[in-house]
């Protein structure tokens, strides 16, 4: 690696981690390098952001790690998963997509049904279950709302919904509020900061914006780009419940200058 | 529908086009008098509307005849378009093998085909040979149409499906038949006009003999210079059509309208 490890791994001796993730690589068909050499581990009940600009492949390891594709090089480990008879861990994640990625054809209530659907759970059974993860997210009154009478906000909180309502381990998020306003965005980290406190799983949440990184995150992994690389690990150690207060605090102020720092010096590197 | 148009009431869209309607068939019928135009050039609508009357049973007859063969080809056209398209997108090899030839079957015009396909059939099965003209004509859209709607799935959606380990059977039925349904209604659409355009044509071709539908009509009635007659099956002709796209646009409103872009009206 060539950034500095400030922080030891969480835990590392104590608890195995709930996903090891080892010299993980990226090629494409095209022979474009997406990522090169990822080390890292992600521990039980941590938000982890990954950061970096365009082009770092934070995505694409968020994608991996969901097993969407294949890495070229190393491996993804789910250290406390059963694996299945093809070798796949039973992964229980939960992911949010950039866009809300919601069936048009279908009200809020078959959008947040379909995870448990194709599960094979009848209609009847799941009722209970799709009404409180679609209540956990500020919806109700909403359940036979079709996406398009919802503003981006709420699809997005449907698509939320939608995530937690096999109630996984581990949540994915693939810059999920990168195309909503200022308000909505504050107003939906505070949500996701308050339902994570209260279930106790582990978010690993993409991102290029330095300070809702340093808001939301427990560890930062800034990455850098051509090939994307893991660059640096910073921990965030202000205590949670964060709120106003802390987004206001010369903590919060001192750690997106230090994140900024890392993660320009990132660019830096890669431009010149 | 129109972006650009000023709010019109529903009752003004009836009545607007009935008026202009209502105008010109008076111009029609007022000129025809006044020049004195033959009858077996031109006929006053009142003489066309004197053989809808009189004639009607024989046109009525022709018109059944018609529109069955409409309807079945185009439920034929129909079931075998979906079918193909779902198989296709499946399994990628049905589609590189049958997509050449029924491009091939669209593009060869159906009136040169119609001989062939009359002695396959033989002379006393005419009305087979127009099912089969009928239903050539009005597959493409359908197929065409319902490929393009089932591989026009939101990616995002797919990888969806694919982290939650949905079965072909269900990405099929969940996922990809709804996504298409817009692109298949569209389909429908021409395809209904497209059958029916298919067994008048396929009727003027291998009309002789036992062809009693309305184009055999139209012919006959040419041939008799029976005129106002021609007209009268014309109009039934057009009328048929018109039902017909109705229909198939009300379908399209009934399974559409509560999500689709272009079934929603915006308020500015």
């Amino acid at each position: 690696m060539d950034g500095v490890d400030r922080t030891t791994e969480p835990m590392a001796a104590t608890a195995r981690p709930l996903i090891r993730i080892s010299g993980v690589g990226k090629r494409y068909t095209g022979g474009t390098q997406a990522l090169h050499d990822i080390n890292m581990t992600v521990a039980e009940g941590e938000f982890l952001s990954l950061l970096g600009p365009s082009g770092c492949g934070k995505s694409t390891l968020l994608r991996l790690i969901a097993g969407l594709g294949e890495p070229s090089e190393g491996t993804i480990d789910w250290p406390r998963a059963n694996y299945d008879a093809a070798a796949q861990p039973e992964r229980s994640i939960g992911f949010v997509f950039q866009e809300p990625t919601l069936m048009p054809w279908a009200t809020v209530f078959e959008n947040v049904y379909l995870p448990l659907r194709l599960d094979g759970m009848r209609r009847g059974d799941a009722k209970a279950q799709v009404e409180e993860a679609i209540e956990g997210v500020g919806l109700h009154g909403f359940i036979k709302s079709y996406p398009r009478q919802l503003s981006g906000g709420m699809r997005m909180r449907v698509s939320i919904a939608r995530a937690l309502v096999k109630r996984p381990k581990v949540l994915l998020m693939d810059e999920p509020f990168a195309a909503l306003d200022e308000m909505t965005r504050m107003k939906l980290n505070d949500d996701l900061l308050e339902l994570w406190a209260g279930r106790g799983w582990t978010v690993l949440f993409v991102t290029h914006s330095v300070y809702e990184s340093v808001y939301l995150s427990s560890r930062i992994a800034v990455m850098g780009t051509k090939p994307g690389h893991l660059r640096e690990l910073i921990r965030i150690d202000a205590p949670y419940p964060r709120d106003e207060a802390f987004r206001l605090s010369s903590a919060y102020n001192e750690y997106c200058r230090v994140t900024s720092a890392s993660l320009r010096g990132v660019m830096g590197g890669s431009e010149h | 529908m129109g972006d650009d148009a000023k709010p019109l009431s529903p009752a003004m869209r009836v009545v607007i086009p009935l008026v202009l309607g209502a105008i010109l068939i008076g111009v029609w019928e007022v000129m025809v008098w006044w020049l004195e135009v033959p009858r077996f050039i031109l006929p006053a609508p009142s003489m066309i509307g004197h053989s809808l009357m009189t004639d009607y049973p024989s046109l009525l007859a022709s018109l059944w005849i018609t529109l069955r063969i409409t309807l079945m080809a185009f439920v034929i056209a129909l079931v075998l378009g979906v079918a193909l398209a779902v198989l296709s997108t499946q399994w990628r090899v049905v589609e590189i093998s049958i997509f050449p030839y029924a491009v091939a079957l669209q593009v060869t015009p159906v009136v040169a085909i119609a001989p062939l396909i009359l002695i396959w059939v033989g002379v006393e099965h005419i009305d087979r040979a127009l099912l089969i003209l009928a239903t050539i004509v009005a597959f493409f859209p359908i197929l065409s149409n319902t490929t393009l709607g089932l591989k026009s799935v939101d990616h995002n959606l797919r990888d969806l499906f694919q982290l939650y380990g949905a079965s072909r059977w269900q990405r099929l039925r969940l996922l990809q038949l709804p996504a298409a349904m817009p692109y298949l209604l569209g389909g429908m659409k021409i395809s209904g006009g497209l059958a029916l355009i298919g067994a008048v044509v396929a009727e003027f071709v291998a009309g002789s003999g036992t062809g009693s539908g309305l184009a055999w009509r139209i012919v006959e009635s040419a041939n008799r210079l029976n005129i106002p007659r021609m007209f009268a099956a014309l109009l039934m002709l057009s009328a048929l059509g018109i039902v017909i796209f109705l229909l198939l646009a009300g379908l399209e409103k009934l399974l559409l309208g509560r999500w689709h872009e272009s079934a929603v009206r915006r308020e500015r």
